[in-house]
């Protein structure tokens, strides 16, 4: 790893744009191919990384997490595609931490280029970009990347495999493989005669893959259509095992206590805890506990009896000085300057001016599953079974507590309880690790309460957003947006590869700097405050935040400018970028959107173009016995390929949801260094009744795949907002939005 | 000290203290995993299983207090003979992360044992203490409806 890390840090210290020469300086190592991580056993065959195949028939090695999106399903129908065999001959694994397995999508997704109108050549060097993941071993699931990257290498490898098999056909037969065609797993030879993949193997396995050329879109059978999902059954039957669900012979049950205040521990007092029922062994963590009983419950009760004297906290000790700290970040000196067009020192003439300030908090990920993971330590030899999105960093990261070489730890990836960002990091298989090395030889499972796992998250850092416009004649001529927060991506890297690059942040103006808005004056400069309370990536990241200081702000320069807020917004994405406008035009149509509103109901509209995507979503609400609520939301996104509209639909109203749910009601906040909320109810998600009817379309005119994961979280606060001003003419610029509306619960 | 409970039709000795919920005797007792733990304190309804027939929060049903028969999710149907709302489930592709789903169902179950045709309202009571963090709500409402013969 030594000299990768050398490299990679190189890469990185230069910033933005020499990180392209950065690629130069490790292209040899990332033209190697990465070795095939498969280890077929005597009657199977790896005809490369993603495929096995055995007399039980073919598995898919899948490289990304399967946390809900529906990635096994589309990434095995990508590939079967082009295999010629129907899905249900397919078996869809997680993979183990591998190179092979890097995601060529998600170093690309950092670039400081606007993305939606790249050129070939900005395209081009993405896919450079990319590759550099294969160097850091980046075998990462989020950033709406997976069918970015799997699009073509899922193709392109089922293509090579039908390719090696009908060339072990043609060797077997005596033919051209040209003359042979291949339909359900088997190979056809003219005369009639079949072979079946699963004989042909072995044979193929030996064959070098051969260059392919990609089947078009037009004869595609299985992509472009809804495919029942291969995970559904399972989760609707409660034989789904997630992290939390791995049972082991002779496994014991723990749960952890780790600092609130995220520092060390002075002291604790374990005395009124080691007799109660089920314990049988308390450990010290270093900066806390672990109980170890028979029973995951009686381990938790048993923390809560111990006396725990805690460390200060390494960060401001309340909300109020943290926010200060984002408001001292405007002082400094700017982090990054991503759009700079025209002139924003003095107001274009005879326009008129419009300024705001926003603020948003910070925010958990409260995924349904607390964090847990299980951990097997034999003393030479860890195992590891997690729900995680981060495999080969977990690995490394597990290693390194156990003291052990990486190819002695084995991570078995489970399916997930909701991710949303939350499991891309290491802690909760860390400290199983931890908890492991306290019993050698025995398996033990480590859960957490909700209220540690509320405690003890990485949240979506807190940001405030100051920015002036001008409108003249109904258009934005100007707009002069800077905003300041804390960098989840410094502190986020650095706990995957020890590292934090330095240059520009992206995520701090992501989806601000970037919106296909066509405003000839128009300069975006990120701040990053000198903060550092824990925080990780969250479900759309920066564009969390930015989706709605852009999309409030935008309505409010309609409003000034006197202009409808979705005609305001069409005539600036009209000829910036079509697609864009294409997703306006949409949800007007779909919503019958004429601008007005009778009493006692209101609409909003926001687009937001983030991971490639532009998605734009209308929401309206009614007032209904003095409370607001929520009644129905007309979506529509434009990801350039709709490989699976029905998991493509549930990702667009999912992401709203979360997005609609943070916005509503949902605040982080600390005192005395600890975050104050503990529990559901003090944190409280969207609940059924809550949940608008919603209308998803989907269009396919842009030229590029774009993400779906997060793209319909960035507009819903926005969108939901702006319905709240059209229906109380109450313009709300800070969230959640339930401290000044009462909302319908 | 040993009790006796009787899940899914069959009869288990547990041998654990009165207090430990029903909950965690399911799932790290008896392996049975298929019920899941959310929150502890009642507040997001993955753990929902039923006590003769009525939908219950296993997190905060002690075992002394465990008075009747318990269906879990395994046993409402299994992945080759489904109950009518698994298959709807099925049908209506409502899972994403798919944690809180067998709560939602369990939920869903009691529901249309005591009310066979649900309105929109009836919906929203019932389900409100069950929440779904992927926001899965649209598509469990459509599936509630077809397994209750509705127009979704």
């Amino acid at each position: 790893m030594a000299s990768i890390g050398k490299i990679a840090r190189r890469t990185f210290l230069f910033g933005s744009l020499a990180i392209v020469g950065g690629v130069a300086v490790g292209a040899w190592y990332v033209n190697k191919p990465a070795p095939n991580p498969l280890k077929p056993g005597p009657d199977e065959a790896a005809l490369n990384p993603f495929v096995l195949i055995n007399a039980d028939g073919i598995t898919l090695i899948a490289p990304r997490a399967e946390m809900g999106q529906g990635t096994h399903t589309t990434w095995a129908a990508l590939l079967a595609e082009e295999l010629d065999v129907t899905l249900d001959m397919v078996t869809v694994l997680h993979g183990e931490p591998a190179q092979a397995y890097y995601n060529s999508a998600l170093m690309g997704e950092g670039m400081n280029t606007k993305g939606y109108d790249d050129s070939a050549l900005q395209h081009a060097l993405a896919s450079v970009m990319g590759k550099v993941g294969k160097v850091l071993n980046l075998q990462v699931t989020g950033g709406s990347t997976a069918m970015r990257d799997g699009y073509d290498r899922m193709r392109v490898s089922g293509a090579a495999a039908r390719e090696m098999l009908k060339e072990a056909a043609a060797q077997q037969l005596g033919v051209k493989a040209k003359d042979l065609k291949t339909e359900n797993g088997t190979v056809i030879a003219p005369d009639g005669t079949t072979l079946t993949y699963i004989e042909l193997a072995m044979a193929a396995a030996e064959i070098d893959p051969p260059k392919v050329k990609l089947r078009p879109q037009s004869d595609w059978k299985i992509l472009g259509t809804s495919i029942p999902r291969v995970d559904i059954p399972g989760k609707s039957t409660g034989t789904a095992k997630f992290g939390i669900d791995t049972r082991l012979p002779g496994m014991k049950f723990a749960s952890v206590r780790m600092s609130p205040k995220r520092g060390g521990m002075k002291s604790y007092d374990d005395r009124d805890a080691r007799d109660l029922p089920g314990v049988e062994k308390i450990v010290d963590m270093g900066d806390g506990v672990a109980v170890i009983a028979n029973n995951t419950w009686l381990a938790m009760q048993a923390l809560q009896a111990i006396e725990i004297e805690w460390e200060d906290a390494p960060y401001e000790a309340t909300t109020d000085a943290i926010f200060a700290k984002i408001e001292a970040g405007f002082e400094l000196e700017p982090n990054s300057t991503l759009r700079d067009d025209g002139n924003t020192d003095a107001l274009p003439e005879g326009a008129t001016e419009v300024t705001a300030e926003y603020r948003v908090p910070f925010l958990s990920h409260a995924t349904m599953e607390p964090q847990n993971a299980t951990a097997w330590f034999d003393g030479g030899k860890l195992r590891i079974w997690a729900g995680n999105q981060a495999p080969g960093f977990t690995q490394s990261a597990c290693a390194d507590e156990a003291g052990l070489d990486t190819d002695d730890v084995i991570v078995e990836t489970t399916l997930m309880g909701g991710g949303f960002g939350r499991r891309g990091e290491l802690d909760f298989s860390v400290l199983a690790t931890r908890v492991a090395k306290a019993i050698p030889g025995t398996p033990v499972q480590v859960t957490w309460s909700r209220e540690e796992d509320m405690a003890r998250d990485f949240y979506r850092p807190g940001a405030i957003a100051r920015m002036t416009g001008g409108v003249k004649d109904g258009r934005a001529v100007m707009l002069d947006a800077r905003v300041s927060a804390p960098s989840v991506t410094r502190q986020a890297m650095g706990r995957w590869m020890g590292f934090a690059p330095g240059g520009p942040d992206r995520s701090i103006t992501d989806s601000l700097f970037n919106q296909p808005y066509g405003i000839p004056n128009y300069k975006v400069r990120g701040y990053l405050a000198d903060t550092n309370p824990p925080m990780g990536f969250w479900r759309s990241v920066g564009a969390s935040f930015n989706g709605f200081f852009s999309e409030v702000f935008i309505d409010e320069m309609a409003q000034k400018a006197g202009v409808d807020p979705m005609e305001f917004r069409l005539g600036l994405t009209r000829d910036e970028w079509e697609p864009a406008y294409n997703v306006l035009a949409a949800v007007k149509e779909m919503s019958g959107w004429t601008g007005e509103t009778p009493d006692g109901i209101g609409r909003g509209v926001a687009m937001v173009y983030s991971f490639g995507t532009p998605t734009a979503i209308v929401i309206e609400v009614a007032e209904v016995d003095g409370d607001i609520k929520m009644t129905e939301a007309w979506i529509a996104a434009d990801p350039g390929v709709a490989l699976d509209p029905s998991i493509i639909e549930a990702q667009l109203f999912g992401g709203m949801a979360y997005g609609l749910s943070a916005a509503i009601g949902e605040e982080i906040t600390w005192d005395a260094g600890e975050v104050e909320q503990q529990n559901f109810p003090d944190y409280d998600p969207l609940r059924m009744q809550q949940m608008p009817k919603v209308n998803v379309r989907i269009l396919e005119t842009q030229e590029h795949i774009g993400g779906i994961g997060e793209v319909g979280t960035p507009p819903a606060a926005p969108a939901l907002a702006n319905a709240l001003f059209d229906l109380t003419g109450t313009r709300a610029r800070s969230l959640p939005l339930n401290k000044e509306f009462s909302f319908f619960v | 000290m040993a009790k006796s409970i009787t899940v899914n039709g069959t009869a288990h000795q547990v041998d654990l203290p009165d207090d430990v919920p029903l909950l965690w005797v399911l799932r790290d007792a008896l392996n049975m995993t298929g019920t899941k733990f959310g929150c502890g304190v009642a507040a997001c309804g993955a753990c929902t299983v039923h006590i003769n027939g009525e939908a219950v929060r296993s997190c905060q049903m002690p075992l002394s207090d465990v008075d009747g028969d318990i269906t879990t999710i395994e046993g409402l149907g299994t992945p080759d003979m489904m109950h009518k709302l698994q298959q709807a489930w099925v049908d209506h592709q409502v899972a994403q992360c798919g944690y809180c789903q067998s709560g939602q169902i369990m939920q869903a179950a009691a529901l249309l044992e005591t009310t066979p045709t649900p309105t929109d309202e009836d919906i929203d009571e019932a389900m409100a203490g069950n929440l779904c963090r992927c926001g899965t709500y649209p598509r469990i409402r459509a599936a509630i409806k077809d397994a209750a013969g509705l127009e979704s």
